[in-house]
This record gives structure tokens, sequence and C-alpha cells, in this order.
């Protein structure tokens, strides 16, 4: 397999490089302006290069379609697993690090079931797993895929269990048994929905090609601790034709797990800084490998799932397997993931103004906080929990936390008094009492003296404003 | 880096207490321990690149169809053998390093401690072991508080018959949680808490000194006018034992108290650290000032550790951005950082009550402190400052198998797909 062209990263594209490209005639079918206005949100990956129609559709740009393509495609290949709209996209990753770009495709969690479980449990895993909801910076967080493996290899008891998830839930799948026959028997039920085949191995990557080929499927590829095996292997299954391929170099939990964040850390440097088109493929990352430990309490195993997850999910994985369905393991995986994948180049913050709880008064209580959405939507569901009639003043700090803020003299006495002013709470309420928040305690003085409101010191956490209103509010001087 | 006060009733509640921390710790501790391994230094060339702020909304992945238009491939024939394709590491040589920060000084150094720590000194980004060695694995200094404060209960638990005794939850920390160093957090020192007088709060610092034999960090309480007084004092009445304080900050400048501080640290032979928040400029401005009073392997770095949840993504890529400068040669930034790992009990999701789906809290707690330190061990950050035991015992375990090479058998996780759970 010969290695690409010489090819630009990802940070060294110019929106020129794709404006050279375009049809140049400012036609807005793309929605924008111009097309040098087009290049550029391609450039930054906000819109996709396929939004411009005579590009797609015109002969004559055939070529420079195919090129376009090319200069963009990320240096890990991004791979759907699943079909219509529930598939889930993996890798296409355009960067290593975090700062350099944005990670794309957050790593799908899929949950593990197996072929000997009673029905019963199966059907409840999947319950929990489509039941899983976490609402942080007014998103939801969800689990996202169903992993059955195979533990009795027999092809009739994993066909009958694949198809009964398959009916199940609507989740993408991944069909793990490293026996072709076992794969092929489930895969005759279900090939439509797309499901990732696990895994070709050394010593079944033709029979597994050629299930991928029939089928249509996305094939992962299994080579412990082995990347020259998985590069031969990649290798060999891209000269049999299979282009969406998933990597998984081996998940060692204690002992290897120095080479299995060197193998993840090696073989994503190789694809993002050296364009090697063999590893460019997303990696799986398998927590679950710690029940392979005999002996050990479940709660003991649990936590290493979650502490192993996080690793995987820092260096580089980009699809999980788990079995751990308890919210403590997964909850700090899926903020960790929400958290990770979130674009490097902008704050997450919320507009700046004022926001009106409730019916309030000339007399109800105002306070304020800083325009980190975390922030932000933490004390909004405290206000909105408690059915507290109230203003709240959301200040500018680009984006921080109140304490961050505080400690960066981002938000200073001037900042808050400012935005007091600005907000026009001044015209709304008839007292001059303001609460700040207990992480901002150190303004308080200034913030008297400049803006000539009286403050009250708040609480350090916000789910302690409804205890502290009712006992603070209204000030004994009002 | 004071420890986050939540107030104890916020965190209760009225259900049953689970009783699930000593029970994993004693669990934890139970399993094997791992040597360390040579490895071996194989370096080449980096490539650095600083990014551009370049506005842009949340990542939206540009919607596109997922089977994308390919060139036909001109494969006549297939395989029927593995196509060999050796793999080649790609490994890059660093013009910089990080330099060694030693803390804690024993008799013959001058001090008197029975062990010191040595952070930072490396030449490759954070464990890329393939590529050159970690001179040093990354530390774990216990938080203490030098009076009455509230915890959340997974922490409390832990720690309850020794609040508002340093000397004795230093030693405890020593004993039982296997604490690398103490950090003596004088909250106490806040003129608008008790504001303790620099002597009194010297006086402590002597106590934990007496108390254990490791190094000592000194925590201030955050306002840079009497820090400064309370660090002078104490960089005297410790003089030669190698202390580090917590934390030197561009207020100070502003206060125009830095220097004193800074002299101090050198004429009394200590370490300090320089907290700025999240910004690397200001990082390298308050370095800068260092540098015309203290030597290099002074100076450890706080660029601000941000809790899981709560902004732990900048704290992610800072220290990240931070390391990778450092080894492409900017010498500002060469300094071994150090993490306010235990901020990560300021996310509610770690001490809440939040619903019996996410329960208990007591594994809760404790994950998210060790999540937190794990991710930004992966970033580069040289030491943590912790509280929980269970946290610290994972930790340490982490690094032990991280450091552990040779050690991977493949037959042992060849065939988990049929594990039976």
């Amino acid at each position: 397999m010969a290695e690409r062209e010489e090819k630009k990263g990802v940070r060294e594209l110019s929106p020129l490089d794709i404006y050279m490209r375009l049809p140049r005639t400012n036609c807005g079918k793309c929605g924008e302006k111009n097309c040098m206005a087009f290049a550029t949100r391609v450039v930054n990956r906000e819109v996709s290069i396929d939004l411009c129609t005579p590009l797609l559709e015109e002969s004559e740009y055939k070529e420079a379609y195919v090129r376009l393509k090319d200069l963009l495609a990320p240096a890990v290949k991004e791979v759907a697993i699943g079909a219509g709209e529930n598939a889930v996209k993996v890798g296409g990753k355009l960067v290593m690090y975090r700062h350099e770009f944005t990670y794309y495709n957050p790593a799908p969690i899929a949950i593990d079931v197996t072929d000997e479980m009673a029905e019963s449990e199966v059907l409840e895993r999947i319950k929990k797993v489509e039941e899983f909801s976490y609402s942080y910076i007014g998103r939801i967080l969800r689990l996202d895929m169903i992993a059955i493996r195979s533990t009795s290899n027999d092809p009739d008891k994993f066909k009958s269990t694949v198809e009964k998830v398959a009916k199940a839930t609507n989740l993408p799948l991944t069909l793990c048994t490293f026996n072709p026959d076992v794969m092929k028997a489930s895969l005759e039920s279900v090939y439509e929905r797309r499901p990732l085949i696990y895994a070709a191995t050394e010593s079944n990557w033709r029979k597994m090609a050629e299930l991928a080929l029939m089928y249509n499927c996305p094939l992962a590829v299994f080579a412990p601790n082995d990347i020259s095996l998985l590069r031969s292997l990649t290798n060999t299954l891209l000269g049999f034709g299979v282009e969406d391929l998933l990597l998984d170099p081996g998940t060692f939990p204690e002992d290897g797990l120095s080479e299995t964040i060197n193998n993840f850390t090696m073989i994503r440097r190789s694809a993002c800084k050296e364009g090697d088109e063999l590893l460019g493929f997303p990696l799986i990352g398998v927590p679950m490998t710690v029940w392979l430990k005999k002996g050990s309490p479940k709660e003991v195993l649990q936590w290493k799932e979650a502490c192993l997850a996080a690793m995987l999910m820092t260096r580089y994985a980009d699809l999980l397997i788990m079995h751990s369905l308890e919210g403590w393991v997964l909850l700090p995986n899926v903020i960790l993931r929400f958290n990770l994948y979130t674009d490097p180049r902008k704050p997450v913050s919320v507009e700046p103004g004022l926001k009106v709880f409730g019916n309030p008064t000339e007399f109800s209580p105002v306070m304020f906080t800083t325009n980190y959405a975390l922030t932000y939507f933490t004390v909004e569901s405290d206000i909105k929990s408690a059915n507290i009639d109230c203003y709240l003043v959301v200040i500018d700090t680009g984006g921080i936390s109140v304490e961050s803020s505080v400690a960066g003299r981002i938000l200073t006495a001037q900042v808050v008094t400012d935005a007091i002013k600005k907000s026009g709470i001044e015209e709304k309420v008839k007292h001059r009492h303001l609460i700040i928040p207990g992480l901002a305690a150190r303004l308080s003085g200034e913030i008297e003296e400049l803006s000539g409101w009286r403050v009250i010191v708040g609480p350090r956490d916000s789910s302690g404003i409804p205890a502290f209103l009712k006992e603070k509010w209204p000030p004994r001087e009002m | 880096m004071s420890g986050k006060e939540k107030d104890e009733k916020n965190s209760e509640g009225s259900g049953a207490t689970i009783k699930v921390g000593p029970r994993l710790l004693d669990l934890l501790s139970k399993l094997g321990e791992i040597t360390l391994e040579d490895v071996e230094i194989n370096a080449e060339e980096l490539e650095i690149w600083i990014p551009t702020v370049v506005p842009a909304p949340m990542p939206v992945q540009p919607a596109a169809p997922a089977a994308a238009v390919a060139p036909p491939k001109a494969v006549p024939e297939k395989p029927v053998e593995i196509l060999k394709a050796e793999y080649k590491p790609l490994t890059q040589k660093y013009p910089g390093g990080i330099v060694e920060v030693k803390l804690g000084a024993t008799r013959s150094e001058g001090g008197s401690r029975g062990k010191v720590v040595k952070i930072g000194g490396e030449a490759i980004p954070s464990f890329y072991l393939f590529e050159g060695v970690l001179p040093n694995p990354p530390a774990i200094s216990v938080d203490v508080f030098d009076m009455e404060i509230s915890l959340p209960r997974a922490l409390k638990m832990h720690v309850q018959e020794v609040i508002g005794d340093p000397a004795a939850w230093a030693r405890l920390a020593v004993d039982k949680f296997g604490a690398d160093m103490i950090t003596v957090h004088l909250i106490s020192t806040d003129p608008l808490i008790k504001n303790t007088p620099p002597n009194k709060a010297a006086k402590t610092i002597e106590d934990v000194l007496q108390a254990v034999d490791i190094p000592v960090i000194v925590g201030g309480c955050g306002d840079p006018k009497k820090d400064a007084e309370v660090f002078r004092r104490i960089a005297e009445a410790a003089h030669g034992e190698r202390v580090m304080l917590s934390s030197v900050t561009l207020d100070m400048v502003e206060a125009g108290v830095l220097d004193d501080v800074a002299k101090a640290a050198r004429e009394h032979g200590h370490v300090v650290l320089a907290f700025t928040a999240m910004d690397l400029n200001r990082a390298k401005e308050l370095n800068r000032r260092l540098y015309e009073f203290l030597p290099r392997d002074s100076i450890v770095m706080d660029l601000t550790t941000a809790a899981l949840g709560y902004g732990i993504e900048y704290s992610f890529s800072i220290h990240e951005r931070a390391r990778l400068l450092a080894l492409g040669g900017d010498v500002e930034l060469q300094h071994p950082t150090s993490s306010g790992s235990t901020n990560a009990w300021a996310a509610r999701e770690a001490w809440m009550k939040i619903g019996p789906e996410w329960e208990p809290r007591e594994l809760r707690g404790p994950l998210w402190e060790t999540i937190t330190t794990l991710t930004l061990m992966l970033a580069g950050v040289d030491m943590f400052m912790m509280m929980h035991p269970a946290a610290i015992h994972t930790v340490k375990e982490v690094v032990q198998s991280l450091l552990s090479q040779g050690r991977a058998n493949s037959r042992e996780i060849a065939d988990w797909i049929t594990v039976k759970v």
C-alpha cells in the first residue's frame, strides 16, 4: 500500500487552499455570501464541503472535488457504525492534541451483553443503557452502543441473542466473536443495521474480511501489543477491499498498562504527525478487560474499569467497550468525554446580561454569576428547582468560572459594577442589595465602594441559595 | 489552593450512611505490587505549533454523507496471505527539557528531612516511554488544614479524628495514605477568617516538620499581603528545610510584596510554587519576575486545576501545551508543574446527592478526585495535592503500572470476548 502523497496537516491548510479549488462563482448556494467565506468555514470544519452543490453536481469540478475531499480528509478515518439516523460516527480525528484544533466524534461507549446471559438480564442491561441520562450544561449525556459477546461460541445461540438485542434496541451494535462461523450466523440477521464486526485477527482475517465485504459492515482489527501485526493486517485488509476499519491494539488493565498507553499514543502519533494511512483508523479501547481478573471484588473492578476508561479516553480511544453499568462508574467518564471534546478554541459560555426567574417584584433578590456555561446552568437549575422569584446578572468573564475569574482578576469589582449598571437592574428594583457568590467574597468591599450597592455574601455553592434566601432575605435594613 | 469547603448539610441528606469507602481502600491495598524497570532513550525531532485563536462554534461535526465518494481502488487480486507492513515508531528529539526541582532537604543538606522528593527533569512528553525515560514519577502531597473545616462526608470519614490538628493529620497521611509530601494549608491566617499571626503559623509548620520526616509545602490563604508576611516568617523559621511556598502570584507583584518573598525563599533555601490562572503568558511573566531572585530549580508552576466537569479541559490543554512548548525550547515554561487535584471536590457531582442511580457518593467522590488526577497526569503534571486515601492509592498504583514496561502478555487478553463476568 503506497503512503499518502505529500499532504498538508490540518493546521497548515489555509482557506486559500480550498478557495482555489472551488467554482469561485459566488453563487451562494451553500448559504455563504461568497466562495471565500465558504472556504474559511470549511477550513474551520464548521461546514462540509458537500454543501457546495455545483462542486458535487457539475462534471467539470469532479476532479477538484476529489482533491478537496482528500485535502480535507482527517488523519484518522471517520467510520460510521449502524445505519441511518441511528448510526454513530467514530474517529474522524484531525489532530493529535486537542489544543491544535478540535476533537470530533466523541468516543461512543458500548456496554456488553453475552449470548449466555438470561434473556431477562440482557433486556435489563439494554434498558439501563437506553435510560442512562445525565443533564449537564444544558445537554443530555448518554450511552451509545451495545456490544454483544459470544461466550458460548455457538452460532445458533449467538444469532438468537443478537436478534433479540436488535429487536429490543435501535442503538448501534458491535458483534464480538473471533469465530467467523458464529459471526456469519448473526450477520445474516442484522447486517442491515451495519454492526461493527469485532474482530479480524492474525488467524481469521480472511474469513472476517469476506464477511465485512459481503455484508458491507465496518471491521475491527485486533492485534494485542503488536503494532507491526496491526499495520500488516490493515495493509492486507485494505488490499482485500475492506475500507472501514477500526483498530484494537489491546487493552491491558494492569500488567501491560504501560504498553497499552504507549501503543495508543504511538499509533495516534504516526497517524497524525506522519500521515501513516495504515494506522489512520479509529482506536478501540476495552476497559472491560479488567473483568478478566478473577477473585477481585466487584466494586474494585468497577473502580478500575472507570479509571482505565478515563485514561483511554484521554489517550486517543475513539470507542470504548465497557461492562459496568453503575452510574458512579460511568458518570465521570461521560462528563470527561464531553469536556475533552469541547471546542478548545471557544470557552463554553452563555450570553451575558440580566436573567429573570419567576415573577420578581421591586423587592426581589438580585444576584450575579459568571457566563461560564457550567456555572450558569448550575445556578439556573438551583433557582428554578426552588421556584425562586429573582434577578440574576450574568457577567461576561469570557466563559470562566467565578473562582477562576476572581483568581485571574477577570472578575473585578469594576467589572461587576459595570455589569450591574449596564444590565438595567437599577430601574427594575427599588432596593440596592446585591447577593454575590461566596467564591467572590473577596470583592465585597470594593463592589460596595464602586457600585453603591450593599453587598451580601451568598453561599459558596449555588445549591445553598434556597436556604440562604430563607434566612437572609429580605435583609433587615430593607 | 484552598480545599473546597462544602457545607456538610448539603453533602449529607437524610439517607442512611453507606460505608463503602474504607472497605474499598482495604480491598485496593490488597492488590499486588509492581516493580519499576528501566526504559530506553530514543528521540528525534519535535515540531511545535502555537495555536492561533480562531473563534468557532461548538464542535458539531459538519453534516456530510457517511459514505464519501472514494476514487476506485486498483486492486486486481485479493491477498491470500498477510501483506507485511513493519511498524517503526515515530520518535522525536526535543531541544528543551524540564528543570528538576528537589523538595525537602536532609540533615546533610541543611534540613532535617528523612526523605526528599524530586520532581520534573523530563525530556519527553508525559509518559511517552517509547522515546525516553521518566526520571521522577509523579509525586503526591497530601492536604492538611490548620483549623476545623467542613468537608464532604466521603473525605471527612477518613480524617475525622485529626481535623484541627495538622501535625496529627500529617502523621496519618504518612502512615495510612502513603503521602510523599504534606501540604499544610494555613487557611486560618486569612484576615477574613481568623487572621492567625505569622508567628503562630510558623509554629504550626514547625510542628508538622517535627511530626513527619517528608518534605512540607506551606499553603497560604490567598491574600497576597498576608501570605507574604506569613511566608517570610516561615522561610526564616524553616531555614534550610527546602519547603515549597504555595503560592506566589502576580497579585503579589501588584501588592509590591513578591520580591521580599522571593528573596526570603532564596536566602533560606526554599522553593516557590508560581500560580497563574490558566494563562501561559502570565505564567511566563511571573517566572521572569522570579528569575531575578531565584534559581530556576527553585520554581514549580501551578497553572490552575479545574475539576472534572468544571473546566478540566482547560487545565488539561494548558498543561499539555505548556509541556510541549517547554520541550520545544521555551525556557520560561521549563518548570515542573503541580496540580491541586483536591479541587475535584468542587464539582458537585463529586459530593452531592443527585439521585439513587449515581450512588454511592462514597465511591463517586474519590473516583472524581482519581480521574481528575489521572487526566492531568497524562497531560504532564508532575505532582498532585490530594486528599482521599483511595484516590491517592489508585494514582500510585497506576503510576507503578505505567512505569513497569515489558509486562504485557498478549495471551492474557487474547480471549477477552469470552470472559464470564
